[in-house]
C-alpha cells in the first residue's frame, strides 16, 4: 500500500527535522521525506496544520497478559496504545507467570505474535518471581528475546543482588530499569506523606522511600560501571540526585509518567481511587521539578506506566483499591497540554522524550522518520480538544486518572508498519454512533 | 447583610454529612441552633417530636461502637424515625459484598438515610457517591467523626455561650483520631483557637495547615486553654511501636488534678468516650466539677438529631451531590 502525506508539519529529533513536507510510505516503509511529492497513491492524507511524528515508544506499560486478562490483553493494550499514538512499547514482567525465564518469554511472544498490532517489546524480571532472592538467568532473558529488565512493582531490596544484576546486564547489553521504593519507609503508605495524608487520614509515603532507593541504585550503577534506568520519578529529591548523576558522568536515565507533571497530592481529595498511584501523586512543589527536569533534561523519557485495574478493584474503599492509572491513550495529549502549550517543552523536545529517548535508550531502531526506516508515524491534530471520556477508551480497564479532564491534541492517524492501525474517524463511528 | 440575617437566609443544600472540613460556618451554626432546640425536648417527659415519621435511619456500623450507634439510634428515635441496625465485621477486599453493594441494597429497601462507621477513610464519602439517599459519616478510619466534633462544639458553645476567640487544647494521639480532625475544622471555621499536644510521634505532618498551634508540653498548652479536649488512647493500635508506653504517657500528658489546678479555674474537660481512667485522664479529673464528660454524652442526642433532620430536609430538594 502506498500512502501519501501531505503537508504535514514534520518533526523528527534525530534530524533536526521541523518543517512542512510531504511523506510517501510504501508498503511498511517510509520512501521519502520531502517538499511537493507528487506521486500515484493509495491513499491520499491531507495533513495540513497537523503535525507528523515518530511513533511514540511507551517504554513502561503493563498489558497484565498472561495471567490477568479480565484487566488487559495484548490485543487490548496494543488497540489502546494505537489510539494514543503509540507504535511501540515495553511490556512490564509482573504478569502471571512473571517474565522471569525464556519459557515464559516463549509464551508472551507467542501471544504477541498472535494478537499485538503495534510493537511490543518484552522486559524480564531481574529476579526470579519477582520476590527478590534469587537473580534471574538475565544471558538466557536476553537470548530468548528480552531488551530490559525490570522488578516493576517492587525494588530489588538486596543491594548486593541489585549490584549483581548490573553487572550481568552490562555484559548481556540488556537495560536494567528500577522502581526506586523502598518497602521499609513507603510500607502499606497509599498516598502522599504530608498535609494530604493527614487530612484525608491515610498512611503517607514519603518522598525518602523513593530518593533513597534512587540514591542508591545510581551508585550501585556507578560501581558496576554499567548504564541504570530509573522508572516513575515523582519527586524533587530524586530529580536533584540523577541531576547530580549525569553531570557526573554516570549512565543513568530517568523517566516520568504524565500524572505526575500534571497532577498533585489535591487531585486525591476526594478519595478517588483512580488518583491511587505508586509512587503516590504528589506535592505542587514535586511537580514544578518534575517539569523543570523535564526542560533541563535530567528526566529522559515520558512513559505512561499504563497499569489497567477492573472496576471491581478500584470502586472499594481506598486504601483496599489497587494502585495505578492507565495512561496509553492519554499520555500525548496530557504532554502536549501540560509542557508544550504552557512552553515547557517544543515539540521537538517532546518528540524525545516521548519517542526518540526511550528508544534509544532500550536500543531499538524506532523514534525516527527517515526513508528507509520502517513507517511508524502519527498525525496529530495538535491543538484539538476533546474530553477523556469512559466509553471511549479502547483498553479493557477504564480506571483513568484524566476522566473527565479536557486535553489539547489528538491523534489523528496511527500508522504502524505502512498501515494505518487508528483513524479518529473509524474511532468515533465506534464509540459515538 | 449582617451576619445574623445571614444566618437566618441559610440553607442547608448537603445531602450528606460527611466531614466538617466540607461545611461552612454557616452550616455548622444551622445545626447548632437547631440542636438547642432538640436539646430541650430531652428535658421534656414525653422526649418526641414527629419530625421524621415515616423516615428509616440505617445504622451501618463496620466497626464495634455502642456509643455512637445508641446516640444516633435513640436521637432518630426521638424524632420518630424508624431504626435498623446493622452491625457487620470489617469489610473485606476479596470475600463478601462490597460496601457499595450494601448501600445500594439498603437504598432499594427504601431507607431514607445511612449512618455509616468504619474502619477505612474515605468509606462514607465513597458510599455517598454511590447512593442517592443521605449518607451521615459517624467515624472513617483516621478521618473524620463529624458528629462527634459537632457535639463538642455544641458543648463549648453551650457552656461558654460563644465559640468565636476560645483557647481549646485537643491532647492525645492526633495522627490517628478523626475526633481531632473533625474538631480542628470545626473550631477553626468558628474562630476558636486550637492548639494540639502530642509526643511528636502522634502529630501528623502539615497539621499546621488546618490552622492549629502544635504543643508537645501539656503544661505549655494548658495556659490560659478554655477547654481540653483529651483524646482516647489506643495504646492496642501502635503497630510500629513508636508510641511511649503507658506510665511514661499518663505522666507527660495525662490529665490529671494537679494539672487542671494550674489551668484557668473554670476550664472546662472534655472526652470523647469512653475514658481510659488512668491512662489519659485520671478518674478524678473526669469524675469532678471540670468535667463536662457525660453533658457531652446527652448534648449527642440533640446534635445528632439536629444532622437527621437537617439531611431528611435536604433529601426532598436535592438528589445526588459530590463532596466537592
Amino acid at each position: 500500500m502506498k500512502i501519501l502525506i501531505k503537508n504535514g508539519l514534520i518533526i523528527d529529533p534525530a534530524t533536526n527535522l521541523e518543517q512542512v513536507l510531504d511523506i510517501f510510505i510504501e508498503d511498511t516503509k517510509i520512501l521519502k521525506i520531502s517538499k511537493n511529492i507528487d506521486r500515484p497513491a493509495d491513499l491520499l492524507i491531507d495533513a495540513k496544520d497537523k503535525i507528523i511524528m515518530p511513533g511514540i515508544i511507551d517504554m513502561h506499560v503493563h498489558l497484565r497478559e498472561p495471567g490477568r486478562e479480565d484487566k488487559e490483553t495484548i490485543l487490548t493494550g496494543t488497540l489502546a496504545a494505537s489510539r494514543g499514538g503509540v507504535t511501540g512499547l515495553l511490556a512490564m514482567p509482573n504478569t502471571t507467570p512473571p517474565i522471569d525465564s525464556a519459557k515464559n518469554i516463549k509464551l508472551l511472544s507467542g501471544i504477541i505474535k498472535k494478537s499485538a498490532i503495534v510493537d511490543v517489546y518484552i522486559a524480564g524480571t531481574i529476579t526470579l518471581g519477582r520476590m527478590g532472592k534469587n537473580l534471574s538467568d538475565i544471558k538466557a532473558l536476553r537470548k530468548a528475546g528480552a531488551i530490559a529488565i525490570s522488578d516493576d512493582g517492587s525494588s530489588v531490596d538486596d543491594a548486593k543482588l541489585m549490584l549483581k544484576a548490573l553487572i550481568q546486564s552490562k555484559k548481556e547489553k540488556m537495560l536494567v530499569i528500577s522502581h526506586c521504593e523502598d518497602r521499609s519507609l513507603s510500607k502499606n503508605g497509599v498516598v502522599n506523606l504530608g498535609f494530604t495524608s493527614t487530612r484525608l487520614g491515610l498512611r503517607g509515603v514519603s518522598n525518602e522511600s523513593e530518593y533513597r532507593r534512587v540514591e542508591r541504585d545510581i551508585k550501585l550503577a556507578e560501581k558496576a560501571a554499567s548504564s541504570i534506568h530509573i522508572a516513575h520519578v515523582s519527586c524533587r529529591e530524586s530529580v536533584d540526585i540523577i541531576r547530580k548523576a549525569k553531570k557526573r558522568g554516570v549512565k543513568v536515565t530517568a523517566e516520568t509518567a504524565p500524572h505526575y507533571f500534571s497532577l498533585s497530592e489535591e487531585d486525591v481529595l476526594d478519595y478517588n481511587t483512580n488518583m491511587k498511584v505508586n509512587p503516590p501523586l504528589r506535592s505542587k512543589d514535586d511537580v514544578i521539578a518534575i517539569k523543570e527536569a523535564l526542560k533541563d533534561g535530567t528526566i529522559d523519557v515520558i512513559a505512561s506506566d499504563h497499569a489497567p485495574h477492573t472496576e471491581n478493584e478500584k470502586d472499594i474503599e481506598f486504601e483496599f483499591a489497587e494502585t495505578g492509572t492507565i495512561g496509553l491513550e492519554t499520555e500525548l495529549a496530557v504532554s502536549i497540554t501540560e509542557l508544550v502549550l504552557s512552553g515547557i517543552l517544543n515539540w521537538s523536545e517532546l518528540v524525545k522524550k516521548i519517542s526518540y529517548n526511550p528508544a534509544r535508550i532500550l536500543g531499538i531502531d524506532k523514534g525516527r522518520l527517515k526513508p528507509g526506516h520502517s513507517a511508524d508515524l502519527i498525525i496529530v491534530s495538535p491543538y484539538k480538544e476533546w474530553v477523556v471520556r469512559k466509553e471511549d477508551f479502547l483498553s479493557k480497564s477504564k480506571n483513568s486518572a484524566f476522566l473527565g479532564r479536557s486535553l489539547k491534541g489528538a491523534v489523528e492517524y496511527t500508522i504502524y508498519n505502512g498501515k494505518i492501525v487508528y483513524s479518529i474517524e473509524k474511532h468515533k463511528t465506534l464509540f459515538q454512533g | 447583610m449582617t451576619r445574623q440575617e445571614n444566618k437566618k437566609k441559610h440553607k442547608w443544600v448537603h445531602k450528606d454529612l460527611l466531614g466538617l472540613e466540607y461545611l461552612s460556618r454557616e452550616d455548622i451554626e444551622l445545626i447548632l441552633d437547631t440542636a438547642d432546640s432538640f436539646r430541650e425536648i430531652l428535658d421534656r417527659p414525653i422526649k418526641k417530636v414527629p419530625a421524621l415519621r415515616g423516615k428509616t435511619v440505617v445504622n451501618l456500623f463496620y466497626e464495634p461502637s455502642t456509643r455512637t450507634r445508641v446516640s444516633f439510634e435513640i436521637a432518630a428515635k426521638r424524632l420518630s424515625a424508624d431504626v435498623i441496625n446493622i452491625a457487620t465485621e470489617t469489610s473485606s477486599v476479596r470475600k463478601g459484598e462490597t460496601l457499595n453493594d450494601t448501600g445500594r441494597n439498603i437504598e432499594a429497601l427504601k431507607a431514607d438515610i445511612i449512618v455509616i462507621r468504619h474502619n477505612c477513610s474515605g468509606a462514607a464519602a465513597m458510599l455517598a457517591r454511590h447512593v442517592n439517599i443521605s449518607v451521615i459519616n459517624a467515624g472513617d478510619g483516621w478521618h473524620e467523626h463529624p458528629t462527634q466534633g459537632l457535639l463538642d462544639i455544641f458543648t463549648l458553645r453551650k457552656r461558654f455561650g460563644h465559640v468565636e476567640g476560645l483557647r481549646v487544647v485537643i491532647v492525645g494521639d492526633i495522627a490517628h483520631s478523626r475526633v481531632a480532625r473533625s474538631n480542628i475544622w470545626g473550631l477553626t471555621k468558628l474562630g476558636a483557637k486550637v492548639t494540639v499536644c502530642a509526643p511528636p510521634v502522634l502529630i501528623p505532618p502539615g497539621i499546621e495547615k488546618m490552622g492549629v498551634t502544635v504543643k508537645t508540653n501539656i503544661d505549655e498548652a494548658l495556659v490560659d486553654a478554655d477547654a481540653v479536649n483529651v483524646l482516647r488512647m489506643q495504646f492496642e493500635r501502635d503497630e510500629r511501636n513508636v508510641f511511649p508506653n503507658q506510665l511514661e504517657y499518663f505522666k507527660n500528658y495525662g490529665i490529671t488534678m494537679d494539672r487542671i489546678k494550674r489551668a484557668k479555674k473554670d476550664i472546662i474537660v472534655m472526652h470523647p468516650g469512653p475514658i481510659n481512667r488512668g491512662i489519659e485522664i485520671s478518674s478524678e479529673v473526669a469524675d469532678g466539677t471540670n468535667s463536662v464528660i457525660l453533658e457531652q454524652v446527652t448534648n449527642g442526642i440533640a446534635v445528632r438529631m439536629s444532622v437527621l433532620f437537617w439531611l431528611s430536609q435536604a433529601t426532598k430538594k436535592i438528589g445526588h451531590e459530590d463532596i466537592d
